[in-house]
C-alpha cells in the first residue's frame, strides 16, 4: 500500500469517527427506547468498519477477526435488548402459540 | 486524484522493467477510491439523516438502508486493497454478517416499535391500526 493510499485510509476513518460521534447524539438525545436501539445498532456497524479500516492503516491483519466476532455480537445484543423489553424476560419461547399467553407485558 | 497519477507512474516504471503495464494496481487504486468515497457519501448521509429526520420511523429508514450500503461498499474498497487470499476470503466473511445482520436488526426494531404502539408522525398518509393488544 502505498502512502497516499494510506493518507487517504486515514481520512476515511476519522470520517467514520465524525459519523460515530453523531450518532452518539442520536443516542444521548434519542426521546424514545427505539431512538436509542437504532442509534446502538447503527454505531455498531460504524465500529466494524472502523476496525477494519483501522487495522488497514497498522498494517496487521489480526482486527478483521475483531470486526467481525463484534458484529455478530451487535446483532445479538439488539436482538436480546429487543427481546427484553418486549416482554420483559428473556427466557420467553421463541414459538407463535407463546403469544397468547405472554405476560408482564402492559 | 494524484493517486491515479501515482499508480500510473508507477505502471509506466513497472512498464519500462517488464515491458508490460501493471494494470491490477491502476484498477485496484481506482476502484478503491470511487467505492470507499460512495461508501463514506452513504455512511455520513445516513448519519445527518438520523439526526435531522423529525419521526422515529423515517430516521430508521435513513439508517438501515445507508448503513448496510454504505458498509458493503467500505468493505469492497478494502477487498481491493488486500495482499493475500485469507485476508479477503475474512473481509467478505464481514461483509456476509453484516448483510445478513443489519435488515434483520432494523427489522427487528422496527417491528417492535410498531407493536409498541409508537405512532408515526402524522401526515397525509394514515398508518393502520395498532390491532388487538393496544394497552
Amino acid at each position: 500500500m502505498s502512502p497516499l493510499m494510506g493518507y487517504f485510509m486515514l481520512g476515511s476513518a476519522i470520517l467514520i469517527i465524525v459519523s460515530m460521534a453523531l450518532m452518539l447524539a442520536r443516542l444521548i438525545g434519542g426521546p424514545t427506547l427505539y431512538d436509542r436501539l437504532l442509534a446502538v445498532n447503527s454505531f455498531g456497524t460504524k465500529t466494524v468498519l472502523f476496525l477494519c479500516v483501522f487495522c488497514f492503516i497498522i498494517g496487521r491483519p489480526d482486527g478483521v477477526d475483531i470486526a467481525l466476532l463484534y458484529a455478530l455480537m451487535n446483532f445479538i445484543a439488539t436482538i436480546a435488548v429487543l427481546k427484553f423489553f418486549n416482554y420483559r424476560a428473556l427466557d420467553v419461547g421463541l414459538m407463535r402459540s407463546d403469544e397468547t399467553q405472554r405476560g408482564g407485558r402492559s | 486524484m494524484s493517486l491515479i497519477f501515482a499508480a500510473a507512474a508507477d505502471a509506466a516504471h513497472a512498464a519500462e522493467a517488464a515491458h508490460n503495464i501493471d494494470w491490477w494496481g491502476i484498477i485496484s487504486t481506482i476502484g478503491t477510491l470511487v467505492s470507499m468515497s460512495a461508501g463514506l457519501f452513504f455512511v455520513l448521509a445516513g448519519t445527518i439523516g438520523v439526526l435531522r429526520l423529525p419521526d422515529f420511523y423515517t430516521r430508521l429508514h435513513a439508517a438501515g438502508m445507508t448503513d448496510t450500503l454504505g458498509a458493503e461498499l467500505i468493505l469492497l474498497a478494502l477487498i481491493f486493497q488486500a495482499d493475500n487470499l485469507q485476508m479477503v476470503l475474512k473481509l467478505l466473511l464481514v461483509a456476509f454478517f453484516l448483510l445478513i445482520t443489519s435488515p434483520t436488526a432494523t427489522h427487528a426494531v422496527a417491528h417492535a416499535a410498531y407493536r409498541a404502539g409508537l405512532k408515526p408522525l402524522l401526515g397525509p398518509y394514515r398508518a393502520p391500526e395498532i390491532e388487538e393488544d393496544a394497552p
